[in-house]
């Protein structure tokens, strides 16, 4: 069949249902773009966009006995409507030694955490990007795969590897090693830590070193360099897209985290997830959690702006 | 290039730690004594209890209730949205909105869980709706922070592909709305069905957000379980995370097999 001859027909029938629709649509208004985006920008403005407004607000309220929890901030009284605001939880929140003791903690374990799991996720990124072809396929299931098993029961599992009678202490047994206390310490957070987050480091560094110009780090080596320098001024340099956008990953959900340190940690691992649990479940002290929720999201929205940047950078050749 | 040894080992080392704990899980679930790192014996009783144990079944059938529902969701809202970001180059509001989609992906989960929960009691006491707090609310919850994961997954596919065939069928007479049923969603298929799965397992894998929006007697089976490993080790509790681990290694290996299968270039991440 030839085009060039080709008069112009109609569109069959069974096309026309879809142009009547779009023909209404638009007669009333309505364009494609705005069909396609309404759904999702009215569920992400009544889901995610103002629920963030009204922690914000009730982290104003005050804790008062009855349901809600918490103290109205519009009241009417003799037909004027009052706006209460209490700062009572922010004051707290900066004068008790817990809550800037819990900020700090957690900033630095997720820190710390993010730097061990940058020195473990690296070079299996790079040992991945460099497998032949069909086992980079398989390499990177593996990877995966532990992402999609169940998070809370991977910590699970590594209890069942860290306990005083665990595996580990089992092994170190063998060769006549006094059992170390591993659970309910920092260190078992650390590890936790590493040991979930692994996967979110080692995917976007994979996809910045896979797109890496291996005729770069020959070239780097033909004008005499030795591995590590080309390493250095070759490789590192150019996967660092991926080296931010990974570790942002871990860093801005590591900070908040409530499980790992709820299972692996001790009473005195100050996580700032686990005070604002306990302030909701334990104290039911809701405008104080709301608050506690708000100077978390101070602490994470600039790591979140620079995710943002960061993945354009990663996806873009 | 040639790295030697270091590379090899290092990818070794972590692909084991990384393992290592979940197989021992997997093994000791078949472990007859009750002291979970003691093996003295091949048994699936721990199987057993499970099926006996109607706390237990309640919350796997709500769970993978909410699951599929708020996947399904989350697949026509993410799908939307995914076409929207790389379809529709110039918007309105197109900064706001990328941030808004991708923003609950790495929202700490206790902000996110916290942020609904007060939301629904302020519109229970606004409007009425949602009246309590259970199932629905959970979903609403799921489908928010799926639909962003589902999003990216679909935005690659979309990105990849051919569109001179979507040009083809409109300049053959199609609508655009016809061209996106036929020709569209046929090709990004594969990524709707693993990005569906996706949803799903996070969905049944959510602790923290189905802890602050759940109400009442709609106890998801991670807060079942969770309140179970508080507790202590329990035998069953391996048992029940190798049934799981199976179902999502299935689903995932099927999952890959059907990406790899339908990339038009190979070698693409």
């Amino acid at each position: 069949m030839t085009t060039s001859h080709e008069p112009t027909y109609p569109p069959p029938r069974r096309l026309r249902p879809w142009n009547a629709v779009e023909r209404g649509l638009a007669k009333v208004g309505i364009s494609g773009k705005a069909l396609v985006l309404i759904a999702p920008v009215a569920w992400l403005v009544i889901f995610f966009l103002v629920p963030l407004a009204v922690v914000f607000g009730i982290s104003l309220a005050t804790k008062q006995f009855g349901r809600p929890p918490y103290s109205p901030l519009l009241t009417t009284e003799e037909g004027t409507v009052q706006l209460t605001l209490h700062l009572n939880n922010y004051i707290r929140l900066f004068s008790d030694s817990l809550y800037v003791a819990a900020y700090l903690s957690s900033i630095r374990i997720a820190a710390i955490a993010t730097l061990f799991t940058l020195l473990i996720g690296y070079p299996m990124a790079y040992a991945i990007a460099r497998a032949p072809d069909p086992w980079r396929n398989v390499l990177l299931m593996l990877v995966v795969l532990p992402f999609f098993t169940s998070f809370l029961l991977r910590i699970y599992a590594l209890t069942g590897f860290m306990r005083g009678n665990g595996l580990i202490n089992q092994f170190l047994g063998l060769f006549g090693i006094e059992p170390l206390v591993m659970m309910q310490t920092d260190f078992a957070v650390y590890v936790g830590l590493i040991y979930s987050y692994l996967p979110f480091m080692i995917l976007p560094l994979y996809t910045t070193l896979v797109k890496l110009d291996s005729s770069l780090i020959e070239a780097s080596a033909d004008l005499g360099s030795r591995p590590w320098q080309t390493f250095l001024s070759v490789t590192l340099p150019l996967s660092l897209p991926g080296i931010l956008a990974g570790s942002l990953l871990v860093f801005i959900p590591a900070v908040g985290e409530f499980v790992i340190p709820a299972l692996l940690g001790g009473p005195e691992t100050l996580m700032i997830g686990r005070v604002l649990w306990d302030e909701f479940f334990s104290a039911t002290n809701w405008p104080r959690a709301a608050s506690v929720a708000v100077a978390m999201l101070a602490v994470v929205v600039v790591p979140i702006m620079l995710l943002q940047k960061a993945q354009g950078a990663v996806v873009e050749k | 290039m040639r790295r030697g040894w270091f590379l090899p080992i290092t990818a070794a080392l972590g692909f084991s730690f990384l393992y290592a704990p979940i197989i021992s899980m997997v093994v000791f679930s078949f472990n007859e004594n009750n002291l979970v790192t003691v093996w003295s014996g091949f048994s699936t009783k721990w199987y057993g209890a499970l099926l006996n144990d109607p706390q237990m079944l309640s919350a796997a059938w709500l769970s993978l209730h909410i699951a599929a529902i708020s996947a399904s969701i989350a697949l026509v809202l993410g799908t939307l949205a995914a076409v929207a970001l790389v379809r529709f180059r110039r918007f309105r509001g197109r900064t706001l909105f990328s941030g808004m989609v991708s923003a609950p992906m790495v929202m700490p989960d206790v902000i996110t869980g916290l942020s609904l929960l007060l939301l629904f009691v302020a519109m229970e006491g606004a409007l009425g709706w949602p009246a309590g707090r259970g199932m629905v609310t959970i979903i609403i919850a799921h489908s928010t922070f799926a639909m962003a994961y589902i999003c990216v997954v679909v935005q690659s596919r979309l990105a990849d592909f051919d569109r001179s065939v979507e040009e083809a069928a409109m300049d053959l007479g199609a609508s655009p709305l016809r061209t996106f049923f036929d020709i569209t969603l046929p090709i990004i298929a594969p990524a709707l069905v693993s990005g569906w799965l996706l949803g799903f397992t996070l969905s049944l894998d959510d602790l923290v957000i189905a802890s602050f929006v759940s109400g009442p007697g709609s106890s998801t089976l991670p807060m079942v379980i969770f309140s179970k490993v508080r507790l202590g080790v329990s035998p069953d509790v391996n048992a029940l995370a190798t049934i799981i681990i199976g179902i999502v290694a299935v689903g995932v290996v099927i999952a890959t097999l059907l990406q790899l299968r339908n990339r038009p270039h190979k070698g693409r991440a």
